[in-house]
Order: C-alpha cells, then structure tokens, then sequence
C-alpha cells in the first residue's frame, strides 16, 4: 500500500485558537482590501456598459488605439494590451459612453489606425445598466439561496450546530476568495460568481464528509470528549481531504494554465477557493460546531445524559 | 459470478452501448470536416428544389439536432436581449406587444437564413434572440430592430410641389426678418435644391442634405406651421447631371395604404424592363390591401406611388393603370441584398413598438474556437493527471476508478446529447471539475477499505464495510453540493446555465458510476476468485 498521511494524530480542536487568529487575518486582510478598492471590482456584467475584444495585425501601441477609440467619441476608455497575445486589445466602456451598441463605431475607428492593418473582433460584451442592476441582485440571491439550502440541508441532516458551523465556514472561503481576487485586482463577473457558488459546493461536500465521520465516532465513542472526536474524525477523514483537494486542485490549475483567457478568472477564484476551502474544513467548520457545542452542552458532553 | 452480478453487468453494458449510440451522431458531426459541417448547420429541407435533395437536407438536420450542440461562446455567434418599449401603447396593446414583436423577429430570422436561432421570451417585455454561426453582424442588428414602418403615399404634382416650397421659403423669409415685411424674392429653402419639382421629385446635392434636414426638423418642430404634406428622403443616393445627391418628394401627409396590407413579396431580378437583372421586390397584397390599391391607383392614373419604410422614399413608381389584382413591384437602385431585406420587411411587417438592445454578447468564431482548443486541452491535461494520480496511488483499484471516471464522463455526454443540453465554455470547465471532483467518492470508499484493513478485517469484508459506510457519506456530500449548482441553473442564462447543468448531470451519475459500476467490479473480481489480497 502505497500512502500518505496515515496515523496522523493532530490534536487540531486544541490548537483552534490559532485558527481563530489564521482565519481573522485572512478576512481583515480580505476586508481592508475590499474597503481600499471601494467593494469588489465588478464587470461590464455588473455595471454596465461595454468590453470590446479586437485582435489588431500588425499590433499598434495602446496609445494608437487609444487615440482611435477617443476620435470615435469614446472618451475615457479603458485599454488593456494582452500580455500573453499582444496582438489582442479589451477595450471597456463605461455604461456611459457605451450606449447601446458601440462596436460598429469603434471597429470603423481602429480600422483607421492603418489602411494594412487588420482587425478582427473577437468579442461583445454590452450590458445595458437596468440589465447590470439585475444581475447583481440576481447574483447575491443566488448566493444566500445557495447557502440557505446547504443550512437546511445539513440541519436536517445532522445537527444545526454543524450547519451553522458549516454556513459560517462557507461565508469565509468566498468572502476570502473575494479578498484575494480584490488584491490581485481581477475582476467579478458573473463567470466567477458561478466560480465561488462551486468552490462553495466542493467545500461543504468536504465538511459534510468530516461531519459525517464525526457523528460515526460519536455513535461508537459514547464517553470521549467533543474535542476528541472531532479531532478524530478530522485526522481519520484527512488523507481522503488531502488527496480529494488535490485532484481538484489539479483539474483547477490545468483550467488555469490551459483553460484560455475567458476562464481565467473562472479558475483563478476557484484555485483560490480550494486552497482556502480544504484549511476551513479542516478547522473552521468542526471548530466552530465544537464552540456551539460546549456552549449549548455546559452540563454534559451529550444532551441525552 | 453470482446471477445479480451478471444482471448488473448486463445493465451496466446496456448503458454504456446506449450513451455509445446516443454519442454517435456527436461523433460524427464534429469529426467532420469543417466545410461539410458547415453545410449541415446551413441544412434547411425547406429550401430543397426536389425530392432528394430534400430527404438528403432532412437527414442532415437530424444529425444536427442529435449532436451535441456548441454554446454560442464556442461556435461563435450573438446573444441578443432585446426590450420591448411599451410606453406608447394602450392596454390591450401592450399585452400582445411582446409576442407580436416575437412573431416578426421570428418571421425575419427564419428568412435570414440562420440556422437554428432560438428565439424566447424573458420576463413581460424582453425577448432573448440567439444567433449562432458566422454572421453579418450589423446587417442581423438592423433586421431585427427596425421599427420599420411602411406606407404607401401619393406623391404631389409639380405644381403642389412648388406650392409648398414657396410656403416653406415664406416661412423662413419672415423668421429670418423677424416677421416685419416679407422679402418675396428669398428663396432660403428652394436655392438649397439643384432642381425642384420635376416629374414629382426635387433634387439636392450631397453637400446640401443635412441643411434641409434640419429646415425640415424645424418646420417639423413648429405645432404653428402646418404643411398639408409629408417631405421625405429617397433613401439612396443617385447622380444628376453627372453629380450626386438625394431625390426629395412632396407626399401626400396621410398614407393612403399600410405594412399590414402586403400579404406577401419577394425579391426579383426581371421586374426592371430597362435594367434586366437588376433587383426589385414584387408584392402580392391582402384582399382589404387589394382593394384599396385598386381604388388608389384607378383614381391616380399617371401620377406617382411612394413607397415610404421609415419615412424614406424606397420607390416612386409611375401608376400607369389602374391595379385591380393587388399585385405590385417596386424597384429602384438597389443592391439585391437591401431587395432582399426590403422584401422581408414588407413580408412580415412593422414591429408593434419599438425595441432596444438591452444586453448583447458576441463571440467571433476565432475566439470560439480558440476556447475550444484550450477547454480540450485543459481537461486532457487534468485527466492524465488524475488517472495517473490514482493508478499511482491505489493501483489496481486506481483503475477501476479510472473505468468509473470514464464511465461518468461518457455517461454525462450521453446525457447532454439526450437532452439537448448545449455545451458551453463555462460548461467544458464544469467538465474539467468533473474529472477531479468524480474520483472523490472512490477516494472516499478506498481510503475507508484501507481503514477496515488495518483494523485486520478480511478483504471481502472490507470492501463490504468501506463501501456501505462510505455510501452514506457519498450521497449527503453529493446533494450538499448539489444545492449551488441548482441555486446557479436559477440565476444564470446563457453559458452560466450550460456550466450548472453540466456540473449537476456530472454529480448525479457520479453516484451512479462511482459507487454502483466500481462496486460491481470489485465483487466480480473478488467472488470470483478467494481472494485475499487487494490492490489498493
């Protein structure tokens, strides 16, 4: 047999402080950032307005396109050269200036760049602001119902500790994979929106299968304490958290390396969200259900006593 | 082999020769080569000329709809939500505004030669219009939000021409003089005008259009100045005298007939006597329709008919008779494709209210393709390095992950092709996740066999125990992440919903291959032989 990680006897309950001190560092950090960049940085999906993609042979220099989409009537505009393909230019439009179609303008504006050069439009985002409103509210209701259903779920399956426990863990992976995609200053489209409702999905499949492990050990070991079970059904469910965190985070970073532009920001938050959803599973969500439980248990170890 | 297990085996065989069979046409399509499978998504039976050509374009039509079909994001194409602006109409208008609109898009698109548009109505007053494949963008924009009104109006006699464009230069004689004493002699709107009135049309250079244009406007303007006539564009350039510009005609105010009234109309190349082969429109009008261009043509022998879309004059025909049949034609310079779209609005119509393009994503068909490259090679690159994980890791019980693993992926496309569900970008990433996410329940099962072996249970016993209690945990972990994925196929439309489908099909037949088809493996391999070892 070929393994890792067996017999690991981590007592992680006791050492949950430090999780406490882990976790807080991360969301202030999240926080702060989120608060610097006045909220998350939302795309044309959100806002409202326009992203052009022109693929533009042989490549002029931003300030050339720049100067083309200003003499269209586009003011203002947001141009980014691609690092990977230079030849490749993302052209964002405020709701503004965007209007209801713009591509026509600005493609007849780059086309007088050069009279060689040839453009190519790769793609059209406009989304009208009433649109943009709607999908956001769309979005964080999405969201909630995803993590009002997992609530229920879980309550009625185990224990409404745990499904707090658990909800609270899942506010944390997303809030603080909204964090780190603040810092690195990506953008939330409604593609990373589907991104963190998944990352949410992979993470609770993770907490439950420790809970579900917990709750076995319960059954068998009747006198130990909460701490000791919970660190026993951490440590028996570890390799299996490890290994299934792996491969995940395998097919994440092939998407991320080879998935193409449009998904990068896909793959990025879910990278993000499986890192941070295997540390929260392994601490946040037991470590909290322990907290409500020594708080609701003061007399006993097991309500049934 | 115990009869369940070969049952199961059974069933397990029939299912894979099912998603075989399913995948099939899948198979073929996109096997193809590109010419060919563009003439299969242009395939339209209704356009066969015979017989066989016929039977040939049906069958490739079902092969097209069998096939699993690319998201607009792959294949390249446009997503338009259009809004429907109600505000103007009444009531009972507004209820069948929405559905009108759909009608006449509907109607325009199938004769614009898209294959497979989908068309659908989104909340009271928004229609989503899908177009994939190659296509002219712009031309596609213009066709489907055109307000286009049509109007048939009696053009002026010279004389009524010239009358009014007195009228107008007095107007602006005396608001240039600021109403004392009128200079009879200031021609400010005539002199812009290189001929007036001849043969029922006047004529302006180029350079002088968008001056009358904003005359125009301020008479418009004025509620105080009312002109009993309709001054209108010819809505091409033309040449006079060696010099180009645009006809201008004085029109009757009130049309005399409508869109409504065309019952049908098609773009010809013989209507022109003079210029064979040039492009016109024919039209064929209703029985209310035929009956009011009898009355008008027989009472307006030898003056002039416009045809006005939009306020623009598309033709002025002579009337030389009286029409009694409501037939009619209308030719002019123009190119064979605005006869075209000229023929296809006069056949389906005016839209009820105007429409706005509330949200738009276009992907051009390099991109597409491009996504498609990189999604292959995304999820190639996750599979080699999941089956090689778990080959490395359990060994031979790594490959009967590995068989289950293919089982879902194969078993998941089956299930995309049987429902028609369209594979989108975000949906290939849905796959991609599937492959790491649908080891996890083998994982899961492995890991607790190898439990119950180190607490020296036998191997059979083992794989019964890891499997019944991993079981449990597979189910509730499965559903829990279930529940995004549902929240998602709620809010997303378009690619979104392609990706939360796929992630969802992908998890329920995860249990099904993951739990049930290496379950079954193992058995065969372990009853049949008193095994006592297990590679894991």
């Amino acid at each position: 047999m070929f393994q890792v990680l067996h017999g690991i006897n981590v007592d992680w309950m006791g050492r949950r402080h430090l999780a406490y001190i882990i976790s807080g560092i991360l969301v202030v950090a999240s926080l702060v950032s989120l608060i610097a960049h006045g909220g998350p940085k939302y795309g044309v999906d959100f806002t409202g307005g326009s992203a052009l993609e022109f693929s533009l042979n042989p490549t002029p220099g931003v300030d050339d396109v720049r100067s083309a989409v200003e003499s269209a009537g586009f003011s203002g505009a947001e141009i980014q050269q691609r690092l990977d393909r230079p030849a490749e230019f993302l052209i964002r439009l405020g709701v503004q200036q965007a209007g209801t179609d713009p591509a026509p303008a600005v493609e007849a504006a780059l086309r007088g760049i050069a009279p060689n050069m040839a453009v190519e439009l790769l793609r059209v985002e406009t989304v009208g602001p009433r649109v943009g409103t709607e999908l956001r509210s769309a979005a964080v209701k999405a969201v909630l119902l995803a993590l009002g259903l997992i609530l229920v779920y879980v309550a009625a399956r185990y224990d409404w500790r745990y499904a707090a426990g658990a909800v609270v863990a899942l506010f944390h992976d997303v809030f603080i994979t909204l964090g780190v995609l603040s810092i690195l200053d990506r953008e939330i489209t409604l593609t990373v929106v589907a991104a963190l409702l998944t990352l949410a999905g992979f993470s609770i499949n993770d907490k439950v299968v420790v809970f579900d492990r917990i709750r076995e050990r319960k059954q068998s070991l009747r006198r130990e304490s909460p701490e000791r079970i919970m660190n026993l059904g951490i440590n028996e469910t570890l390799s299996r958290t490890i290994i299934t965190n792996g491969t995940v985070a395998v097919s994440t970073l092939s998407l991320f390396l080879f998935g193409g532009d449009v998904l990068r920001d896909f793959s990025l938050a879910m990278l993000v969200g499986a890192v941070v959803g295997t540390y929260s599973s392994l601490y946040v969500a037991s470590a909290l259900a322990l907290e409500l439980q020594l708080r609701t248990e003061k007399s006993g170890p097991s309500r049934k006593r | 082999m115990t009869q369940s297990d070969r049952n199961k085996l059974f069933l397990t065989l029939i299912g894979v020769a099912l998603a075989l069979y399913t995948l099939w046409p899948t198979f073929q399509f996109y096997s193809m080569p590109p010419e060919q499978r563009q003439e299969v998504l242009q395939a339209r039976p209704a356009a066969a000329t015979n017989e066989v050509e016929r039977e040939r374009l049906t069958k490739l039509t079902k092969l097209r709809e069998k096939a699993i079909k690319l998201g607009l994001d792959l294949q390249g194409g446009m997503y338009l939500l259009l809004e429907v602006d109600r505000s103007k109409l009444g009531p009972a208008e507004a209820r069948n505004a929405v559905d009108q609109a759909m009608r006449i898009i509907e109607n325009r698109i199938d004769q614009f030669g898209v294959a497979e548009p989908s068309i659908q109505k989104q909340g009271d007053n928004r229609i989503l219009v899908q177009l994939p494949g190659l296509l002219d963008q712009e031309r596609a924009k213009e066709l489907i939000g055109q307000t286009a009104l049509l109007e048939f109006k009696i053009v002026k006699t010279d004389e009524e021409t010239r009358a009014t464009f007195d009228r107008i230069d007095q107007y602006f004689a005396r608001r240039a003089s600021g109403g004392a004493g009128t200079d009879t002699t200031a021609r400010p709107w005539t002199s812009r005008f290189l001929s007036v009135a001849q043969g029922g049309e006047s004529f302006a250079l180029v350079e002088n259009v968008a001056g009358i244009d904003s005359m125009r406007a301020q008479i418009l303007a004025d509620s105080s100045f009312v002109l009993d006539a309709s001054l209108n564009w010819e809505s091409h350039e033309s040449e006079r005298e060696g010099r180009t510009g645009r006809a201008f005609h004085v029109l009757s105010r009130e049309p005399l007939m409508q869109g409504k009234d065309v019952a049908s109309a098609q773009m010809r190349l013989d209507l022109d006597q003079d210029r064979p082969g040039a492009p016109g429109v024919s039209f064929t009008l209703t029985t209310r329709g035929g009956g009011l261009f009898a009355d008008i043509t027989g009472a307006n022998v030898g003056r002039r008919l416009a045809i006005v879309l939009d306020n623009r004059v598309q033709s002025a025909p002579n009337i030389s008779e009286r029409i009694p049949r409501g037939q009619g034609s209308i030719t002019g310079s123009f190119t064979e494709e605005e006869a075209q779209d000229l023929a296809i609005v006069l056949r389906s119509g005016a839209l009820p209210a105007p429409l706005s393009i509330v949200e738009e994503r276009t992907v051009g068909p390099s991109l597409g393709q491009d996504s498609i490259r990189s999604g292959l090679k995304a999820a190639a690159f996750a599979a080699v390095a999941v089956i090689v994980f778990m080959v490395i890791y359990y060994q031979l019980s790594g490959v009967v992950a590995v068989i289950a693993l293919a089982l879902n992926i194969l078993g998941l496309l089956a299930c995309m092709a049987a429902f028609k569900a369209t594979l989108t970008l975000p949906g290939m990433a849905g796959i991609v996740l599937t492959i790491g996410m649908a080891v996890d329940a083998n994982v899961l099962i492995f890991e607790r066999i190898r439990e119950e072996l180190r607490n020296k249970k036998t191997v059979l016993s083992a794989i019964e125990t890891g499997y019944a209690r991993a079981y449990r945990t597979i189910i509730d972990a499965n559903v829990t992440t279930l529940l995004p994925a549902l929240a998602l196929m709620w809010l997303g439309s378009g690619p979104l919903r392609g990706f939360a489908v796929t992630l969802s099909i992908g998890l329920i037949i995860n249990v099904i291959t993951a739990v049930g088809v290496s379950k079954m493996i193992f058995d065969a391999w372990s009853l049949r032989r008193k095994v006592n070892t297990i590679s894991i």
